[in-house]
């Protein structure tokens, strides 16, 4: 940082561009990775299965690979909320089961409308994240055995609410097409530009909030670059599916409708913890409780709250499972809630508590899907996906306990 | 000497059938740094505790700025401007200097945290204690040294509008270098016209910078001396209790 005198105290954003990408290196060295190791495995398995199977690269590959990590998406950021407390919900798959169950019961057997019945999933996701919370945070029960305890006894739920084999069509056409239907062509564009906008609002919303306070400003071009490289790779992958990509004489062509869906939750969710007191003390609460509790934040309160986020979360993915595969199983959600704690940890969430964001989840979410994706494209046997997902996670988690440690942390108990 | 900035008569605190604090007088002045001596289990950490409200004595005069206080929780001793620094610290690790210093008290305006606002007051008040060893107010925590963790520490009561701050051992875990640096700063919050009580196991530390000690022996205060007035070799020997304020034991 050349333009700091040694008397000054800085904030990091002093300097030209060139202070800033060294500045940028020294957090790399600290072992502040973040997505880093991530987005590079996503590149190598993209070069890797691009030159594997002619088909991977195909428009029509490329868009079901964004449905596929969407709904991945949307469970691992469910799950970051609770990773950053080093919490772990082994329920959230179950969960978004049973909801799912709830909404077949309401409205399928009961006849209830569709959207009361979704309300009302998604309000028993919320009880169910209440109550675990309940249970970690005011009882003392590690959330790994409530949790477990959970994914057992949900599984019998579902059966009981759906009878034994039980598997009913989901006959919604509204919630059938959020991960079949694409939006029209404009749509894909619409969307792209009000990210642009929204992205280039915060970004001199929160310049005029620092030059009010008298604080230093990073380089506006480091700004803009963020917005343009937003725009650029936006408009390839939203170009991409603006062509027809159909095999058959019916067109299909636009971004899925699940995109922009995914989209907005990881703005909401990144908004509240980056820009709310709330994200602020879950990551405080995260870091160190002891000091948080100190510091006057409940600490309780924060950590059930972050409970309750998770399961309804995870009841959304469960929306877009049975939208997936246009039915709602008696076995629904048992298998994909490791996929999530997975996607979370490779997309750089610490298993540690206090570390990760929701734009992790997804990066995450993108790796374990092309890898799922490439290794069906290329034909290997389905027991070679799992030894490879595992072997991915297991990597992650070690980038993870060796970064904690070059940055000081140590190991807490 | 005008009125003390905080003022114990007759405090006593006992656990059950121990006596811990057997009628303690006790004085610090704003813009002084006191000394709190004393063996280990002499009750320094209790006297410390009861004036930050987490246990509250059973009995005695605590009078703050002459007024009569009753100190019975955190939050009131939080509310006079009662600040104390623990040993182990508090600060998460995963969070920066600025996120730490406004923990539990940050600045919203328009529903959002406003970091430009937080960063301004942080790097204010450090720069208040003319600290130059932090280079930026957005480092993580976990990258700072001990000294600087320290720093951040002290820097967040004065941000707080500490009238009076308490540091129990701040420098024990510290190298000499870290240490002075420690040092100079409690100085210099001192010199800002803050109280400032330090608890020290190190009477080289003690002798270079508080202004009066403070000795607790078995639970009674046996002595209370200027710094100038008095010596290393005197204070070993109130500490052990080989000496008292009236003679040679
Ligand atoms: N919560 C407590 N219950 C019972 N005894 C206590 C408690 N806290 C402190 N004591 C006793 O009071 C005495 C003084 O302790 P303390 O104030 O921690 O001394 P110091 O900090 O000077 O080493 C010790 O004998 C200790 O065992
Ligand atoms: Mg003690």
């Amino acid at each position: 940082m050349a333009t700091l005198t040694p008397t000054e105290i800085g904030s990091g954003h002093e300097g030209n561009i060139r202070d800033q990408i060294t500045a940028y290196g020294q957090r790399l060295k600290n072992g502040e990775m973040g997505a880093l190791p991530a987005v590079i495995a996503l590149l190598a398995l993209v070069v890797l299965f691009a030159s594997l199977s002619p088909f991977f690269l195909t428009t029509m590959n490329f868009a079901n690979l964004f449905v596929q990590a969407a709904q991945l998406t949307v469970l691992a950021s469910a799950l970051v909320f609770v990773l950053l407390l080093a919490e772990i919900d082994l329920s959230a798959g179950v969960t978004a089961g049973v909801g799912m169950a709830l909404f077949v019961v309401l409205h399928q057997m009961m006849g209830l409308n569709w959207i009361i019945s979704i309300i009302a999933a998604l309000a028993l996701g919320s009880l169910v994240g209440w109550t675990i919370g309940i249970f970690v945070a005011k009882i003392g029960v590690p959330s790994f055995v409530v949790t477990l305890g959970l994914f057992l006894g949900f599984q019998g739920l579902m059966l009981v609410m759906l009878g034994d084999g039980g598997l009913f069509r989901l006959d919604v056409p509204e919630l059938k097409a959020i991960m079949n239907s694409n939006m029209p062509v404009w749509g894909g564009w619409l969307m792209l530009a009000i990210m642009v906008v929204v992205s280039l609002g915060l970004g001199f919303y929160d310049r005029a909030r620092r030059n009010k306070a008298g604080v230093a400003n990073r380089p506006v071009a480091l700004m803009l670059s963020r917005v343009a490289l937003i725009a650029v790779l936006g408009g390839v992958a939203v170009a991409a599916m603006s062509v027809n990509r159909s095999v058959s004489v019916v067109p299909i062509d636009g971004v899925p409708i699940v995109i922009p869906i995914v989209i907005a939750i990881l703005f909401i969710g990144t908004f509240v913890l980056d820009r709310t007191t709330f994200g602020r003390h879950l990551y405080a609460v995260g870091g160190n409780p002891e000091a948080a509790r100190r510091a006057g934040i409940k600490v309780a309160k924060i950590r059930i709250t972050a409970f309750i986020i998770c399961s309804t979360l995870a009841v959304v993915s469960g929306i877009l499972a049975a939208s997936r595969i246009g039915a709602i199983e008696s076995t629904a959600g048992r298998s994909i809630v490791l996929s999530g704690v997975a996607a979370a940890v490779v997309g750089g969430v610490s298993l540690f508590g206090g570390r990760g964001r929701l734009i992790h989840a997804a990066i995450g979410a993108l790796v374990i899907a092309i890898i799922d994706n490439g290794l069906g494209l290329i034909g290997l046997p389905a027991g070679v996906n799992f030894l490879v997902t595992g072997a991915v996670l297991i990597a992650a988690a070690t980038i993870d306990a060796l970064s904690r440690k070059r940055s000081g942390g140590g190991v807490r108990v | 000497m005008d009125v003390p900035l905080i003022e114990l008569s007759g405090v006593k605190k006992s656990f059950g059938p121990v006596d811990v604090l057997k009628g303690i007088d006790f004085k610090a002045y704003a813009g002084q740094v006191t000394a709190l001596v004393g063996d280990n289990g002499a009750g320094k950490s209790t006297l410390i505790k009861g004036l930050s409200g987490v246990q509250p004595y059973d009995e005695g005069v605590v009078k703050f700025a002459g007024e009569e206080a009753h100190l019975h929780s955190p939050r009131h001793s939080g509310a006079l401007g009662i600040e104390v620094v623990y040993q182990d610290l508090a600060l998460c690790d995963n969070l920066d200097i600025v996120q730490n210093m406004f923990l539990g008290r940050e600045e919203v305006t328009q529903g959002t945290l406003d970091e430009g606002s937080m960063e301004f007051q942080a790097t204010k008040a450090l720069q208040s204690l003319s600290v130059r060893t932090v280079k930026s107010v957005r480092q993580k925590v976990s990258s700072l040294s001990g000294g600087q963790r320290q720093t951040v520490a002290i820097a967040r009561s004065v941000l707080r509008n500490a009238k009076l701050v308490i540091l129990d051992e701040p420098t024990a875990a510290l190298g000499v270098a870290q240490t002075e640096q420690v040092l100079n700063l409690v100085r210099r919050l001192a010199d800002n016209g803050i109280g400032v009580i330090i608890i020290s196991h190190n009477l080289a530390d003690v002798f270079q910078v508080c202004d009066s000690i403070n000795v607790l022996y078995l639970g009674r205060m046996v002595a209370s001396l200027k710094t100038s007035e008095t010596n290393q070799a005197d204070v070993v020997g109130y500490i052990t209790g080989t000496k008292t304020m009236e003679g040679v034991a």
